[in-house]
């Protein structure tokens, strides 16, 4: 396959960036995302150019490193699948292809496509955990989890921190990424001392960080590598409110 | 406390706009039905008209109850409004910069057209009050007889096609503001989704028909 890759390059914070084109022959449609840049970097550090720098890790989907929007897509066309699990078979020979770094003030670009998600650490060391010691993996019977309980806890703890979901977002909000840390703590019997304290010091957290402000829209969930419902969201709505109305505040 | 968190975040100010933008959606309903009865002729329509000045009597004094609904709207609508506004502001700065390859597959025209369809419906209201409420913007307004000041308004074709855009934009906003603010409420959940929907839809459907057929009415001289 041949590909025209017309990529985001910007040298660092505070530098200016473009959209920057460039061809790669004769590559194999069963090659990832990824490898494609590989390819384009061996070939550009063999110039002596600057490598595209991008974020990467475990490339088998669970990592959510792998953060770019692909043809104005956080982790490209296909649904439920991070960039580094998109193979070439997705597109067609002599496609254009658009390459771009998260576009939000509270994940500002590092370089090239590389851009800085601590804000969503700071949401998560703002209440995203149970104080109590929890240890190795607990004896399973011996904390009671009703199936559906666990099913919901389960569905939102996959979520990998990407942040593709700030990134579809018309509005840069983090509200599915705050909504799936809730719904995963809040629904566990371990999450329950902290159920008040947790969301509400999230929310505040992550409104201070300036994202922006969830109008149900929906590009979130359509563009979450791990299927995160809006569901979730109307979830942390409603832990919110029932914070709120506890005078937890 | 609570109130100030309330206003504070983002889901508080979201919530405002749910619960305020309900009040009107409760309001539209019942305004559009008292709408209907331009169809059983002047003398009902005036009588009905009348009566709402009444309403609440004798434990109010006249009109006071339409006051009270007055100033209840119009502090909701406030609300409403600058919930939009500061949260607008603060959307669109945490997204300073689009994307070259702009793309936004899930929104319906309904969503995309909150924000400028909500400005559009502020100016259609102000209109719409000093032309049949006021009477400002209206020759032929003679307090007490709105059913004189409909038709007569819905003889002029500009102003029916003003009033047609301004009850589409009404509908379109409920469609997607009804669901949204049930979302927004915590009461969605995914068995009820689709008939939150579906309901949302129903009542901007509703809506907008009932008061699209009073200009028709008129239009067609089934009401003069
Ligand atoms: S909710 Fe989905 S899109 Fe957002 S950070 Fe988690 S996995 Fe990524
Ligand atoms: S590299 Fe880990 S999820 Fe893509």
């Amino acid at each position: 396959m041949n590909l025209t890759l017309r990529i985001w390059r910007q040298p660092g914070p505070d530098a200016g960036g473009s959209m920057v084109t460039y061809q790669v022959s004769d590559v194999s449609p069963d090659m990832s995302f990824l490898e494609v840049l590989d390819v384009l970097n061996e070939r550009l550090i063999r110039a002596g150019e600057q490598p595209v720098a991008f974020d990467h890790d475990c490339r088998e989907g669970i990592c959510g490193s792998c953060a770019m929007v692909i043809n104005g897509r956080p982790h490209g066309p296909e649904q439920t699948t991070t960039t580094c699990q998109l193979h070439l078979r997705s597109f067609r020979d002599g496609d254009v292809i658009d390459v771009e770094p998260w576009r939000a003030r509270p994940f500002p670009v590092i370089k090239d496509l590389v851009v800085d998600r601590s804000a969503f650490d700071r949401i998560i060391s703002s209440g995203g955990y149970i104080t109590s010691p929890t240890g190795s993996a607990p004896e399973a019977h011996s904390i009671l989890v009703p199936k559906p309980v666990a099913d919901l806890a389960f569905e939102n703890a996959t979520c990998i921190g990407c942040g593709a979901c700030v990134a579809a977002c018309p509005n840069g909000s983090a509200m599915l990424f705050t909504a799936a840390k809730v719904a995963h703590l809040n629904s566990l019997p371990q999450g329950q001392p902290e159920r008040e304290s947790r969301v509400l010091s999230m929310v505040a957290t992550m409104d201070a960080e300036g994202f922006g402000g969830c109008t149900n829209t929906g590009e979130c969930a359509a563009a979450c590598p791990k299927g995160i419902p809006l569901s979730s969201i109307a979830n942390l709505n409603r832990e919110y409110l029932h914070a709120l109305r506890a005078g937890r505040a | 406390m609570a109130v100030r968190a309330l206003w504070d975040s983002t889901i508080g100010k979201k919530t405002v706009m749910a619960v305020t933008g309900l009040m009107m959606v409760a309001f539209l309903f019942l305004h559009m039905l008292g709408n209907l009865k331009i169809f059983f002729g002047a003398t009902d329509f005036n009588a009905y008209a009348a009566w709402l000045r009444t309403i609440g009597e004798p434990f109010l004094h006249f009109t006071w109850y339409l006051w009270i609904q007055r100033v209840v709207l119009a502090v909701a609508l406030v609300l409403h409004i600058v919930s939009a506004w500061q949260l607008s502001r603060r959307d669109r700065r945490a997204r300073p910069v689009k994307y070259a390859h702009g793309l936004r597959p899930q929104a319906s025209f309904a969503t995309h057209t909150m924000r400028w369809g909500g400005v559009i419906i502020a100016v259609f209201l102000i209109w719409h009050l000093l032309d049949l409420t006021v009477g400002a913007v209206n020759p032929n307004f003679v307090p007490g007889k709105p059913y004189q000041a409909v038709v007569a308004d819905f003889q002029v074709w500009w102003i029916n096609i003003v009033y047609i855009i301004g009850v589409v934009m009404v509908g379109l906003h409920i469609n997607h503001g009804f669901w949204s603010a049930a979302q927004t409420l915590g009461v969605n959940r995914p068995v009820r989704d689709v008939a939150i929907r579906a309901t949302g839809t129903t009542v901007a459907l509703l809506i907008t028909l009932g008061f699209l057929t009073v200009p028709i009415g008129v239009m067609t001289g089934l009401v003069h």
